[in-house]
């Protein structure tokens, strides 16, 4: 058995050397650098190569804009039966104030996709959970409804679903008596098309999606080359969303 | 004596034979449900029957924690749904656990409840890839 597993762990790294580092000579002092990619083959697992993030631009969020929201839901099948108490938001605007100057601005708050989500660490079940290319999902088929990760949540990102639903979306299951939250539209990420909903919709490119771990990716550079924030940085938790002018 | 026990044992073995072709493929003839799109299932139909479960459960898994969706997902519940659901006279898709449909017509006479159509849609989403082929197929 051990020896399998040497065997195994050996072969995946010569694997990996070899996919890793593809350097291919196309002339003479030509090189061309296979360079980690977002996209992966048909059928394979995820793996934590990737790390997806998103860049929030508060300075860029317009105000009184739900442009980010509509498209989340319209896209999710998350549909608002007019009961705000109860009614799922995958998304939302918030508005801050600063109480100095009253200045007041909005900025869109989802699930923070964090490298350490209390909401997986206090799940009873283990339904909530973290795919290994960052994205924090709820498997509905073991979540119970208790709602501890709701609670556990410093964002409250969360839903719990009250009422019996029809008309889903075929790539987003959602049911009576689970918990919900922004999957970064993990349909479209799996698809290969490096994008969510919202991104998409946001006309004031305020939103930036991305690979974290790719240097070259438009969200990695703009976190380099500019200032950014994580909302409750004290917490440690290592968000995936960054904010920015906030 | 010896003839009546070869022809005892001949009995037997009928008898024995006869129950296990009936335990093995139910009489599904008496169900009635809307003809699949498509022309072959990912499965053989004997195998879907016992174990249809166990596989859209294992798929589920790959799909939800190792994100592995579409073509790859041989044994996606929505693949299932594309290729088994039925349509009305308005050519409108029939809800696949509505009475006399695909899963419900079975699911009904096993006296087995669905628990996915809780969460799941229960139609195709939009253009269904299955009916258009088959529309198109002008051998059908």
């Amino acid at each position: 058995m051990s020896e399998n597993m040497t065997d195994q762990s050996r072969r995946s790294f010569i694997k990996k050397a070899a996919t890793g580092s593809a350097i291919a000579t196309i002339a003479p002092g030509v090189v061309l650098y296979n360079v980690a990619q977002a996209s992966r083959d048909p059928g394979e697992a995820v793996t934590d190569k990737v790390r997806w993030g998103m860049l929030i631009d508060a300075n860029k969020c317009a105000d009184g804009c739900t442009d980010c929201v509509t498209a989340c839901h319209e896209e999710n099948g998350v549909h608002q039966l007019g009961r705000p108490a109860t009614d799922a938001q995958w998304i939302r605007k918030v508005t801050l104030r600063d109480k100095q100057t009253g200045k007041e601005y909005g900025i869109p708050m989802l699930c923070q996709h964090c490298e350490h989500p209390p909401c997986v660490d206090v799940c009873p079940t283990g339904a909530s959970f973290k795919r290994a290319d960052g994205i924090v999902l709820v498997d509905k088929h073991i979540c119970i409804g208790c709602r501890y990760c709701m609670m556990a949540c410093p964002y409250k990102a969360r839903s719990f679903i009250h009422e019996d639903v029809t008309d889903q979306r075929d790539h987003a299951p959602r049911g009576k008596g689970t918990v919900e939250s922004c999957t970064f539209c993990v349909h479209k990420v799996d698809a290969g098309e490096g994008t969510t909903a919202c991104v998409e919709a946001c006309t004031h490119n305020a939103l930036i999606f991305g690979d974290l771990n790719d240097p070259d990716s438009e969200v990695s550079r703009e976190l380099n080359n500019y200032p950014s924030r994580q909302l409750r940085a004290d917490l440690r938790l290592n968000q995936g969303v960054r904010y920015r002018n906030i | 004596m010896k003839t009546f026990l070869t022809h005892l044992l001949i009995a037997g073995l009928l008898l024995t034979g006869g129950a296990a072709i009936a335990t093995d493929v139910a009489d599904i003839s008496l169900l009635k449900y809307p003809e699949p799109a498509g022309e072959k299932c990912v499965e053989p139909a004997e195998k879907m029957r016992r174990e249809h479960m166990d596989l859209i459960q294992h798929q589920r898994d790959e799909t939800m924690h190792n994100g592995v969706r579409g073509i790859t997902a041989k044994h996606s519940l929505k693949g299932c749904i594309d290729c088994h659901v039925g349509y009305d006279d308005q050519d409108k898709a029939v809800s696949i656990n509505a009475e006399g449909q695909f899963c419900q017509s079975c699911h009904n006479y096993a006296a087995v409840s669905i628990d996915c159509f809780s969460c799941h849609r229960t139609t195709p989403d939009g253009e269904n890839p299955m009916r258009k082929s088959a529309m198109t197929n002008p051998h059908q």
